[in-house]
């Protein structure tokens, strides 16, 4: 068998979003969160990647790039956002920034 | 050929993403995602996607980790204290997440029996494909993510500068 299935490049993917989504669940410091995130991103990037090679169609290629570039906008949003959290708090847990909470 | 090379880097990636959840320090979380992020570079290259290939490593491994690697070590961030966390959490999360894996793998299994991939099957994923897709078809979304990195960029300034008195 000289050939990769399809399915197996979508599994990986699957495979990459479920530790994505434990990251984001089971995870306490707030960089790591957002991480998990990146990680979730990419696995949803490989399946896009996959389903244009399976239509021979470069509009998949387009949505990766597009989630590309709305990623890395989110980073240096949410990294600010961190940096803020931090200076006024002193601390990366998120189970510490709970004012909203009640 | 393809199967191998797959294999490999399925592996590394897995691994790689395994460690970025179960590191307790956050630099090694953040390397160990520059491992999943290159080795998902070279599996665009077996699905024909140059261009992507080269924006993952450009744009994911090199800009935006590099990003979080300068803020990880602003913040001086330690290892994290693990805390003591609801019951529920402890006993349901990971078998309902394995349960979401079997579900999402079944389907796909189901889905996608017998197509395959072989490198050099697709060739449209080159800069020129990409480019020309790029500025007819999706010129309009093109535009509108000038807008969101304009945004995003005075967001970024708004919310890091200094306050001043």
């Amino acid at each position: 068998m000289a050939e990769v299935p399809v399915s197996w490049f979508l599994t990986l993917s699957a495979v990459l979003f479920v530790l994505g989504v434990s990251g984001f669940l089971f995870r306490r410091n707030i960089i790591t969160v957002f991480m998990s995130i990146e990680l979730m991103l990419n696995a949803v990037n490989l399946t896009f990647i996959t389903f244009a090679y399976q239509l021979k169609q470069v509009n998949g290629h387009l949505f990766a790039f597009f989630v590309m570039v709305v990623a890395a906008a989110e980073a240096t949003v949410g990294l600010a956002i961190i940096l803020t959290v931090f200076k006024n708090r002193s601390t990366l847990n998120i189970d510490d920034v709970n004012s909203m909470k009640n | 050929m393809d199967v191998i090379l797959f294999l490999v880097f399925a592996i590394i990636a897995v691994v790689c993403a395994i460690n970025v959840v179960v590191q307790s320090h956050p630099i090694s979380s953040a390397v160990s995602l520059i491992g999943v992020m290159g080795s998902l570079a070279i599996l665009y290259l077996l699905l024909g996607a140059e261009f992507i290939a080269a924006a993952q490593v450009i744009v994911y491994a090199g800009a935006v980790m590099v990003l979080f690697i300068f803020v990880i070590m602003l913040l001086n961030a330690g290892t994290e204290v693990r805390k003591g966390r609801s019951l529920m959490v402890q006993v349901l999360g990971v078998p309902l997440l394995i349960a979401l894996l079997g579900v999402l793998a079944f389907f796909v299994q189901r889905l996608y029996p017998r197509s395959t991939v072989h490198f050099g099957g697709f060739r449209g994923g080159s800069a020129l494909a990409i480019g020309r897709a790029l500025f007819t078809t999706y010129l309009l979304p093109f535009e509108i993510t000038s807008i969101l990195i304009l945004i995003a960029i005075l967001g970024a300034i708004v919310l890091a500068r200094k306050e001043l008195e």
